[in-house]
């Protein structure tokens, strides 16, 4: 892509790598309780897609909603969510942000304006534009975001959704992670169109494909879109090229994986990249990456322990809970 | 209660979706045509008095629709979304059942969905096979959804104002052939509650439990019924889900003999549901098979002879109730092995 818009400055640095650190920890604990089963239910990690979430939600407040699909973790860590809450969720937990009723992918959040990852493809997409015209009938100024994949853009609601928004004019950002793979299929099994930018020209608003891995790039583009959504102005579409180096959902065999790219990807880690520009720009010393580091998996260690301390919810709290009051 | 006037269950929708939001500026209203007052008139006026910002018409895109008034609600909104045809709500049912009953439950009480889900079904004017359709038994198997079916223009305003009123997602079934009948209704409707039935008819040898049309059928057939010496009790449902399953169980232990009635395919249909829960309830006290009157397993037809026929009516009502009467007396014992006066009209599998 070869971008060079790079207006962060240290301390936002800081801040990217630290989000960063805590959900690539985060999701590789998740996979290590997934294989002994101490988290349950279907597992989806974002590993290698840390500086969309990272760069995209750390520009938004608690009033900014935040819709996601099933691979929401990261998304949720960098809205603001605790891990605390969070990992006791996953382990089915009362403590847990849903009571342990939701799981991976449900995890919902109202008080950080995290609105919910949803376990169907796509499913989100017209709920972040219900929530967008919502925001603008306040005639405030906050927005709705939405992350999706590229496997999403092929279902009937991603172009319901993208038409509405368009037509009314709504302040959402649609945020495309392309990592090229729609569950085990590459996406030019799944449509002719390799862009999901282009999906969306004719509609005529503003629309862009940065490198995903590039944190820098991704958050001066998901910013310029963001300033003007602020103004009630949208919608927008940001497509971001991206990897998953996991599997569709953890225990997925991945037989469909090219040795190879795997390889490349892996030089493009949007972790280890970011962290090595971090240095080489003296944003951050090498002392305080590894803080970084190290106060991320603290923080996670204390989320296992929160959660394994948490009792499992009651039948009569599920009972409970199937209509509002 | 204010004085009764003179309406139709149509114009009773579209003054109390007027009320509503003259009393509360977050509910808002959108779907096809809907600024235009729609194909029956129902949001007639509505975009004229409060503007197209707040009455929008959409494009025909269900399913993006009924998503929008989930995400709007979950926001903070109160949207009345109209899918013209319940035989569409097809497109939106992912959305209705995956996203909207499930957000309270799966956020652990985070989100709830304050929308109300208006369509309209039933077979009348040849309308044929997908336009006729009456599919609210899928709704009712829904745990978080409410589903409303009002019966006539009076409890359609005051059951549409709970409906906007409730915190949760409630679909509000109308039945196109009760949209034009003139009737009373209070001017100024109070909200009636979700999940009471109403006792229409009072009497003590037979229960008739019946929903939207199929209360003034059975109304009919009541007074058929009272011509030969036999008193009916009438339920009107109002709601499906959740069922006010009291008003059933109070009345079949008094009377002993049950019949249910919708205009929904009979297999598989919300009936199924209420033969269960009365033989639950009420087992010690019946005194015959409880009746199931429906529509036959086919598709609604378009010829209007076959539509006609098609469309279940006071006749079968009275001639289930007829044959729960007579089970027991000995001088017109029906055998054993013989179908039941409303299981002869369906060929189900």
């Amino acid at each position: 892509m070869g971008r060079a818009v790079t207006k962060l400055d240290a301390e936002t640095a800081r801040r990217l790598l630290g989000t960063m650190w805590r959900i690539r920890v985060f999701e590789e604990r998740v996979a290590q309780l997934k294989r002994t089963v101490q988290v349950h239910g279907l597992i989806h990690l974002s590993v290698g897609g840390e500086g969309v979430a990272a760069a995209v939600c750390g520009q938004l407040r608690h009033d900014d909603a935040v819709y996601s699909g099933h691979r929401g973790h990261g998304h949720a860590i960098a809205k603001g969510v605790p891990l605390t809450a969070m990992m006791a969720e996953l382990m089915g937990r009362v403590d847990g942000l849903c009571h342990g009723l939701g799981g991976s992918m449900h995890l919902v959040d109202r008080e950080h304006g995290f609105m919910g990852a949803t376990g169907v493809v796509g499913g989100n997409l017209p709920l972040a534009v219900g929530d967008s015209l919502a925001a603008r009938l306040e005639e405030g100024d906050r927005v709705a975001v939405v992350f999706f994949g590229d496997g999403a853009v092929q279902s009937g609601n991603f172009h319901e959704s993208v038409n509405l928004a368009a037509l009314w004019e709504l302040p959402v950002i649609f945020v495309c992670e392309n990592n090229g793979f729609a569950e085990f299929t590459a996406r030019a099994e799944h449509s002719p169109v390799e862009r999901v930018s282009d999906v969306v020209a004719p509609y005529g608003f503003a629309r862009d494909t940065v490198d995903g891995s590039d944190v820098a790039a991704v958050s001066a583009a998901f910013g310029a879109f963001l300033e003007q959504a602020r103004e009630h102005r949208g919608p927008f579409l940001l497509e971001c090229l991206t990897h998953r180096r996991r599997g569709h959902y953890e225990g997925d065999q991945q037989e469909y994986r090219d040795a190879g790219a795997e390889r490349e990807w892996e030089l493009r880690d949007p972790l280890a990249r970011f962290q090595t520009e971090a240095l080489k720009r003296r944003w951050v010393g090498r002392a305080a990456a590894a803080e970084l580091e190290a106060a991320a998996r603290a923080a996670v260690e204390a989320a296992v322990e929160f959660g394994k301390a948490s009792p499992l919810p009651t039948p009569e709290l599920a009972a409970e809970l199937v209509y509002a009051r | 209660m204010s004085e009764p006037t003179e309406t139709t269950f149509v114009k009773a929708i579209a003054d109390t979706l007027a009320v509503a939001m003259r009393a509360d500026e977050r509910v808002i209203v959108l779907g096809e045509d809907v600024a235009e007052g729609g194909p029956y008139l129902a949001t007639a006026g509505l975009s004229e008095e409060f503007g197209r910002e707040r009455v929008r018409n959409t494009p025909i895109s269900e399913s993006a629709v009924c998503g929008v008034a989930i995400g709007a609600a979950q926001a903070g909104l109160r949207p009345v979304v109209e899918i013209m045809y319940i035989d569409f709500i097809t497109l939106a049912l992912d959305q209705l059942v995956n996203q909207a009953a499930k957000a309270y439950f799966m956020s652990g009480g985070q989100l709830s969905v304050p929308m109300v889900l208006r369509t309209q079904g039933g077979a009348s004017g040849r309308g044929a096979a997908q336009h006729s359709q009456s599919l609210e038994a899928w709704l009712t198997h829904i745990p978080g959804l409410k589903v409303v079916m009002p019966s006539c223009a009076a409890d359609a305003a005051g059951l549409l104002l709970s409906a906007i009123a409730d915190p949760n997602p409630v679909v509000f079934v109308e039945n196109k052939s009760l949209y034009f009948q003139r009737e009373q209704a209070p001017s100024a409707p109070d909200p009636l509650p979700i999940g009471e039935a109403h006792l229409v008819r009072h009497g003590d040898d037979l229960t008739i439990v019946a929903t939207s049309r199929m209360v003034g059928e059975s109304l009919r057939a009541a007074e058929h019924l009272a011509q030969d010496g036999i008193e009916a009790d009438v339920i009107d449902l109002r709601t499906l889900l959740p069922l006010d399953r009291d008003a059933i169980s109070r009345s079949v232990g008094r009377t002993g003999r049950a019949v249910v009635a919708h205009e929904a395919v009979r297999f598989g249909g919300f009936g199924g549901e209420l033969a269960a829960q009365i033989q639950e309830l009420a087992f010690d006290f019946l005194l015959a098979p409880i009746q199931r009157v429906g529509a036959p397993f086919t598709p609604v037809p378009l010829s209007p002879s076959l539509e006609d026929a098609y469309r279940p009516g006071a006749d079968q009502v009275y001639a289930a109730a007829r044959f729960a009467i007579e089970w027991d007396q000995p001088e017109s014992a029906p055998g054993v092995y013989s179908i039941s006066a409303a299981g002869a009209e369906a060929s189900a599998p």
